[in-house]
């Protein structure tokens, strides 16, 4: 089997998200970037957990700058056997990332393109179902665990109130959330193996970006709490209404 | 607000793989050993499946080639990984030290063929661990004068004698030990347990290296194999070459603990407010703050720049006490002092400070005390020996 697993790269979780170009691009400036964790934790780990048990090749995928080999060269230092970095221009759509994955993914006979169920900094949920489209295959969404036999595709996932257990006979996309599988450290000797394993660059092939950000806005801070005992009452009212105008 | 610990962008002078090593080892630290450290510090007892899981991580000898069970990994690499896992804590790091410096390298380095391939692959996983028998109860800064001994018989040797304050010898499947021949002469060799007469007492009590197992080496007419030997290594040059590599790595792993306190105090002197303002916002919290970066950011230089040496088989050993003295001592006083920073809770094992200080106790007095280092400066600086 084939497995295409699809790394993009976030901003370090404690990374102070600003934004530059009149609030139309994020401003990258003094932030650390890291592998997006449901990339790597979940939908790299458990490609190279079914590859592990019934052979294959695990090929990790990005689209972006030249910059952006060196979280390839960290999922191969975690295991991944190949990688491909389609070079493109920084923030790039989904649309137009999407569109390029899944030509890469056809034209490369992927049985399985496995994306995290979401980056943790545009939280799009987006580039797995677009895939999907392109494609032709189905597409398992926030799967949470992913047995394979044969051809066929055991994935559970979670709904309100409980479980479903699909099965998926043949290719198909999916996208893996926690539960899937544990992160997996890369150690020193697949570290220092990782700069023998094929890269490969190749220039964007398809399309033009359809949708353009006009705005980034970040959410308020919340304001100070101001705290009434039981025999406050009155004051309570009267801060509603002058302080906070909501009466 | 710049909350870099790297104030002088050393990172910029690391190559990639340097930079995913550092990565590794620090999201193995946060992941398996900060959220437990402090339990088993208080309980007084050593992490269990912690050298497994070093050895899986790569971080047991690694800078021994890959045929023996390596990684093959340069000096740079070695004193990254030493940061990381002091940053967790320095008991971690000195089991890492004692495996790799003081165990796998003089087994590489003296042992013949077959001591390498009988130990090493097994050392670099883990599943075999080592302690390394030099000090002894008479004889610690002067190792010289020790006295424990081998005689030679047919086809052994017995060994009589005791070391003390040994890392990890109730643990250990392996003791390298220093040991003077009947010419007088310092040879080193690899006793293993379970031989009639050799034992491996607990020390208990202390307040320093809590995770850590330490103990005594006791040697009654032990009968150890002559292919156990270390064949062509005579005189202290033996067991001070071991010391060497470790006390490079120190040098690098001190500034991990400097850094940890660094990073928590830090972010306490943001979020706790007195007299109306965030205690960062007091000079005299600032001051605290801004020695303290400044001297992890020398001691980063003086590592950095002392890997590269050693990298081109250049550094000198009074180079590396210079660094091994500096960067204790900083480290030791920026846990003491960031720990008054947090007030009451400084004492706390919540917060990392009073930990990394009293760990660094012994840090500050193994591989050479403080004043032994300077010494070495003081001899190597005039010329003139003013140890005896
Ligand atoms: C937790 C821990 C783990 C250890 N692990 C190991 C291990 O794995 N293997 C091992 O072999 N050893 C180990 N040691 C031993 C350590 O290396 C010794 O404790 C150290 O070398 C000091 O020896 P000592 O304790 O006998 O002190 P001493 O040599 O008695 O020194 C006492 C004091 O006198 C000072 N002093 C000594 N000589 C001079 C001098 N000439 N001039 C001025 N001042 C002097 C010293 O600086 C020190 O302050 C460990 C120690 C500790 C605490």
């Amino acid at each position: 089997m084939k497995y295409l697993v699809c790394i993009s790269k976030v901003p370090d979780t404690t990374a102070k998200i600003s934004f530059k170009n009149e609030d139309k691009e994020f401003n990258s400036d003094g932030v650390t970037f890291i592998m997006n964790p449901t990339d790597e934790w979940y939908a790299l780990v458990r490609a190279l957990e079914l590859k592990e048990a019934s052979g294959g090749q695990v090929t990790v995928i990005n689209v972006g700058p030249k910059d952006n080999e060196k979280f390839l060269r960290s999922a191969i230092a975690i295991g991944a056997d190949d990688a491909v970095l389609i070079e493109a221009n920084e923030e790039t759509e989904s649309y137009y990332i999407a569109k390029n994955i899944a030509k890469y993914a056809q034209e490369n006979g992927y049985n399985f393109v496995i994306t995290g169920k979401e980056t943790i900094s545009f939280n799009s949920f987006s580039l797995g179902g677009m895939i999907a489209e392109f494609m032709d295959l189905p597409f398992i969404n926030q799967a949470t665990q992913w047995m394979l036999n044969g051809e066929v595709s055991t994935i559970y996932k979670e709904i309100e109130g409980g479980e479903e257990v699909l099965e998926v006979t043949g290719n198909c996309v999916i996208s893996a959330q926690k539960g899937m599988a544990e992160q997996r450290l890369a150690n020193m000797k697949g570290i220092m193996m990782a700069k023998t394993k094929p890269l490969a660059i190749i220039p964007i092939a398809l399309g033009e970006e359809k949708v353009q950000v006009s705005q980034y806005q970040v959410t308020p801070p919340r304001g100070n709490c101001k705290m009434f005992t039981l025999d406050q009452i009155d004051e309570l009212v009267q801060a509603l209404q002058s302080e906070a105008k909501v009466i | 607000m710049n909350t870099s610990t790297d104030y002088f962008l050393v990172d910029e002078m690391l190559t990639e793989e340097q930079r995913l090593i550092r990565r590794s080892v620090r999201d193995f630290v946060d992941r398996d050993i900060i959220p437990i450290i402090d339990s088993y510090a208080q309980k007084h007892e050593y992490i269990p499946d912690l050298m497994p899981k070093l050895g899986a991580l790569g971080a047991l000898g690694p800078y021994i080639p890959e045929e023996y069970g390596g990684a093959g990994l340069d000096q740079i690499s070695y004193g990254i990984i030493m940061q990381e896992l002091e940053r967790g804590d320095s008991a971690v790091r000195s089991a890492a030290s004692v495996q790799s410096s003081l165990v796998m390298y003089p087994i590489f380095t003296y042992g013949t063929e077959e001591q390498k391939r009988k130990y090493l692959p097994k050392l670099a996983s883990g599943e075999m661990i080592g302690c390394f028998g030099l000090t002894e109860p008479n004889h610690g800064s002067n190792p010289a004068g020790m006295e424990t001994k081998i005689i030679e018989k047919s086809d052994h040797f017995v060994l009589n004698g005791a070391k003390m304050w040994i890392t990890n010898s109730p643990l250990a499947d392996i003791a390298v030990v220093w040991a003077k021949d009947e010419q007088g002469q310092v040879r080193g060799l690899i006793v293993e347990r379970g031989m009639n007469g050799f034992s491996t007492p607990t020390t208990h009590n202390k307040w320093s290296l809590r995770a850590s197992a330490t103990g005594e080496l006791v040697f009654q007419d032990v009968a150890v194999p002559k292919e156990n030997l270390f064949p062509d290594i005579r005189g202290l040059k033996g067991p001070l070459s071991c010391l060497n590599s470790a006390r490079y790595g120190i040098s690098w792993g001190v500034i991990g603990a400097a850094i940890h306190c660094y990073e928590v105090a830090l972010k306490y002197a943001s979020e706790r407010n007195q007299f109306g303002k965030p205690l960062g916002g007091f000079q005299l919290q600032q001051k605290k703050l801004a020695e303290a970066i400044t001297e992890i950011t020398k001691a980063q230089l003086l590592s950095w720049r002392l890997g590269v040496l050693k990298n081109e088989n250049r550094a000198t050993p009074a180079q590396i006490s210079m660094a091994k003295r500096n960067n204790v001592e900083i480290a030791i006083n920026i846990a003491r002092e960031l720990r008054q920073m947090l007030g009451g809770m400084g004492i706390m094992g919540e917060f990392p400070m009073m930990r990394h200080a009293a760990n660094l106790e012994s840090v500050i007095t193994y591989e050479g005390t403080h004043d032994i280092h300077l010494l070495i400066t003081g001899m190597d600086v005039t010329g003139i020996n003013a140890f005896g």
